[in-house]
């Protein structure tokens, strides 16, 4: 701020300046440190790891690197384990978004009225988005082990499963197992999100339904929803994305096995740069990742526009 | 103190431009209203006089000093805000001091300055409470202790009394047309409230889509309007507005009703006839220019306004003084104060005779 | 409003249960974690499904903190983290005001390109931001941590100290500036003072985030004097086939820092994200 100088205002050279400075500039004055660590730190790379896909950079043969044009996408297009991952991620991303949203709007319902304790509960049941995830992955794959784990005792024991055994060796199960653990750690980003959504809804619009004769489940449908929605269709559509980038539970819990039933495209990116160090291919992946979510989101955007009123 | 001169300003946002060609010379004391219907202006006017909104175009001097870039610091200006803006965070005395401390000015001059101020506005016993522990009244009258600290060349009100009970208005309102009086000042004042601007004001600014419709004493705006638009504005109840058709031999009412009264040349124009409640008067059939039915009588009273539908016509208001025995469904003869109509033509514009 | 209407018992009893069954899966995994970093080695297997151990044992905490490195990768995450937590949160704050309070050109592309690096697979820019960092001499440094980090926080970061200052009426610094501030003294002084809890909320969000990433940590870090906790945990795994009592006891020592701060800012979390909160 120090080359304001306005002291003198009759002086128009000196005061057009500031002028400027103002009402263009200064905003970017605020802005420029994110910008430009925004910029080098993600950006930059992303272009270079957008440019990796049509190239080959394979650490074990690098005599071979040089631009490849689409050959890596190629490959992907026959890869069968491409495809496998991608049914994977679908149902992977669906499993774990569906019941993080409805059981964090369940509980987001819940810390929107009054009970005991009310301050503790909540900041209990927000508790495991603090917990780093590899830790999550570790004990919750501790909890599916029969040998060390409750969870196989009481699934059989509620005829779940026919005897106790470690769902995480089974091809048909596996999946699950991450996407509990998934649930778990997620549910309390909806909460969070739902409940500051829920409490900024104006209580007299409850109680002119009220008056107006609705039942708790028609101001639930005719006010709750309609407010909820942007929040929703912001968080859902994040979240998701998210979800679908999110490899570490998979890659502690299962390493994408047994027969690669838990393998999905960002763990399969992983193993494809970090195992096998061909890191081209891994690019053609993650390419084809983001493409799949940009028209996800961009499909989102669009629903939003149309079914969102407020 | 400070003379404040707009020269042909301009306010767009980007290439839409909302106000153009606004010129005004406050003097140096005068207590000005800015009035008009919400989203005509007024506000934006007056942040571009504070400096929190950029001028777009035109020249805005003080005591002939172009301050268009200076920021809003510098100004010596003091506003008081629509909802306050007092410091959360900060007591009464702080937040009255707050100029002074930015200021750096010595610590006796601060505390000297804002005892008197909270003396003056009845504050004294409050200066440690925190904004949230104030009732309504009070916060206004910390905004006003705030601005009165500063002792500024100009004081800014944007619409200081509209969040307060109507009681509570009209106390504060009297306690600032006494501040006025005791600084002599130069204030100017933001409302869409006409019995503010009438009671406050040296001079109006009547404000319509970001066009000045007229400037004028209060006395000006209710006896001449410019227009028809200030004409509906200022007077409470609103002015009648009835059609004419001019005729050979005289002014005529659309239902027929001949006035009796001619036209000069410059009222050949007219179309449109505006006469204020309390210039209409309920009379015998025999006296009336007008008779139609009472359809709602509202006894106030101090007065009684009459709402006649007049066939031909519709409805025209009519407010007599004190109590008026009348009925709703009595008939009613109507006469005009022929001396206080207002001729209006086809551009709304008021014909002199 | 709806607690006049769940007054029935019988709804009462259903919400309590409902609650009950939130605390209990949000908290069984983390107790299970306790259990077996308190259970002695000998009995981990043998009364690996026990709701309880029959015995209990510090020694596990014992040896994580004198016989191994824990202390200093613990005493690294908290260099990382808290640096990561107050550059981010500083830079944030910033960017955030610039986006509550001014209007201008470009301002659309900016927040159009801050979601986008939401949505990309962070796995995608491994190999080159390890480039690059081998390429300035970062590679080992907690620097190049704070500074990946700070850059993958700071959208988000952004965007909810975005919230917290919509929610403070722009009156206010329009008062201080006609009082006399200049606008970055109004925002020193009148706003900023009234963002501390969003201030505390974006730090303790950062925080955690930084406390647990993994992947980035993994691959700039190999040496043992920089290892940050998550890596240096891995190194439980392979160092002392797999110790598991060791691991779970430095994970709880671990997740106590993270927990307390989350605890502390969650409050705030909702807060800053109802609009207009603060108002009044």
């Amino acid at each position: 701020m120090t080359m304001i100088d306005t002291a003198e205002p009759g002086k128009k050279s000196r005061a057009r300046p500031s002028f400027y400075f103002r009402y263009m500039v200064e905003p970017y004055l605020y802005l420029t440190p994110a910008i430009v660590l925004i910029a080098l730190v993600m950006l930059v790379p992303l272009v270079i790891g957008i440019s990796y896909a049509f190239q080959s950079v394979n650490l074990l043969r690098p005599f071979q690197s040089g631009w490849v044009g689409l050959a890596n996408f190629e490959a992907l297009w026959s890869d069968r384990k491409f495809w496998l991952a991608m049914t994977n991620t679908f149902w992977w991303t669906l499993g774990s978004i569906f019941f993080q949203f409805f059981l964090g709007l369940g509980l987001a319902m819940l810390l929107n009225t009054q009970f005991h304790c009310k301050r503790i509960v909540q900041a209990l049941v927000f508790l495991p988005w603090a917990v780093p995830t590899f830790l999550s992955a570790l004990t919750w794959a501790w909890l599916f082990n029969p040998t060390i784990g409750p969870l196989p005792h009481w699934l059989a024991a509620l005829g779940i499963l026919s005897e106790p055994f470690n769902i995480l060796g089974d091809k048909h199960l596996a999946m699950w197992g991450p996407v509990t653990a998934n649930v778990w750690f997620g549910i309390p980003f909806f909460a969070i999100t739902l409940l500051a959504a829920l409490q900024s809804i104006p209580g007299e619009l409850y109680e002119a339904a009220e008056i107006d004769g609705a039942t708790a489940w028609q101001s639930f449908t005719k006010i709750t929803l309609p407010f909820l929605a942007p929040m929703i269709a912001i968080t859902v559509m994040l979240r998701t994305i998210w979800i679908a980038n999110f490899a570490d539970l998979i890659f502690v819990m299962t390493g994408g096995g047994p027969a690669n039933s838990t393998q999905i495209l960002s763990t399969y990116i992983f193993t494809t740069a970090f195992r096998k160090l061909d890191f081209g291919y891994a690019s053609a992946i993650a390419v084809a990742l983001l493409g799949l979510l940009l028209i996800y989101a961009a499909i989102l955007l669009v629903l939003r526009r149309k079914l969102v009123k407020i | 103190m400070a003379r404040i001169e707009l020269n042909n300003i301009a306010k767009a946002y980007g290439p839409v431009e909302v106000m153009r060609d606004i010129n005004l010379t406050i003097d140096d004391g005068e207590f000005i209203v800015l009035v008009g219907p919400s989203g005509c202006g007024k506000s934006t006017l007056l942040r571009m006089i504070a400096g929190l909104e950029p001028i777009s175009g035109g020249d805005f001097t003080v005591d002939g000093k172009r301050m268009n870039e200076v920021p809003p610091r510098d100004r010596d200006m003091a506003m008081v805000f629509q909802s306050y803006a007092l410091y959360p965070h900060m007591d009464v005395a702080r937040n009255m001091g707050f100029s002074l401390e930015i200021r750096k000015a010595a610590n006796e001059e601060r505390v000297s300055k804002v005892q008197e101020a909270a003396r003056t506005l009845g504050l004294s016993k409050l200066t440690e409470r925190l904004p949230k522990q104030l009732s309504g009244g009070q916060r206004q009258r910390v905004a006003m202790g705030r601005a009165i600290v500063r002792d500024p060349s100009a004081f800014l009100f944007d619409e200081p009394l509209s969040n307060l009970d109507a009681a509570l208005r009209v106390e504060m309102r009297l306690e600032i047309a006494r501040l006025h009086q005791r600084l002599k000042a130069t204030m100017i004042y933001v409302t869409h409230d006409q019995v503010e601007a009438l009671t406050l004001a040296d001079r109006i600014v009547v404000l319509n889509a970001g066009d000045i419709q007229q400037v004028g004493t209060p006395l000006d705006l209710y006896e001449t309007p410019a227009n028809k638009f200030v004409a509906q504005f200022i007077g409470s109840p609103t002015m009648n507005i009835l059609e004419i058709e001019p005729k050979q031999g005289g002014l005529s009412l659309k239902n027929g009703a001949n006035l009796g009264v001619g036209l000069t040349n410059a009222q050949a124009g007219a179309r449109e006839l505006g006469v204020r409640p309390e210039h209409l008067n309920i009379v015998s059939p025999e006296e009336a220019h007008i008779s139609g039915t009472a359809e709602l009588v509202e006894h106030l009273g101090s007065d009684t306004n009459i709402h006649a539908n007049v066939p031909g016509i519709g409805q025209v208001l009519v407010r007599e003084h004190g109590h008026f025995a009348l009925k709703s469904g009595d008939p009613v003869g109507i006469a005009l104060d022929l001396e206080k109509t207002h001729l209006f033509d086809a551009d709304g514009r008021r014909l002199a005779a | 409003m709806s607690t006049l209407r769940n007054s029935s018992p019988l709804a009462v009893t259903g919400k309590y249960l409902a609650l009950g069954f939130y605390v209990a899966f949000a908290l069984f995994p983390l107790y299970w974690l306790v259990k077996i970093a308190i259970t002695p080695d000998k009995l981990i297997f043998t009364e690996g499904t026990a709701l309880f151990p029959s015995e209990f044992t510090f020694e596990n905490f014992q040896t994580v903190l004198i016989a191994t490195d824990f202390l200093s990768y613990f005493k690294n995450s908290v260099i990382v983290s808290v640096g990561t937590a107050a550059i981010t949160t500083a830079i944030a704050a910033a960017a955030g005001y610039a986006f509550s309070r001014f209007v201008f050109r470009g301002k659309r592309l900016i927040i159009a390109l801050m979601l986008i690096t939401q949505m990309f697979p962070l796995l995608m820019i491994i190999a080159p931001i390890y480039k690059i960092v081998a390429a300035v001499g970062l590679l080992n440094s907690l620097t190049s941590l704070i500074i990946v980090y700070t850059a993958f926080n700071i959208p988000f970061a952004t965007f909810l100290m975005q919230s917290f200052f919509d929610g403070i009426p722009k009156d206010l610094e329009e008062a201080g500036m006609i009082d006399g501030c200049t606008r970055f003294e109004a925002l020193r002084k009148i706003i900023l003072p009234l963002t501390l809890p969003g201030l505390g909320a974006t730090l303790g969000f950062v925080f955690t985030a930084a406390w647990s990433e993994l992947l980035f940590a993994l691959m700039l870090i190999n040496s043992n004097d920089t290892m940050t906790f998550p890596v240096g945990l891995l190194t439980f795994v392979s160092k002392f086939s797999v110790d598991w009592g060791q691991m779970m006891a430095a994970g709880v020592l671990a997740l106590v820092p993270s927990c307390l701060f989350f605890i502390f800012i969650q409050r705030y979390l909702v807060q800053g994200l109802t609009s207009g909160a603060v108002k009044g």
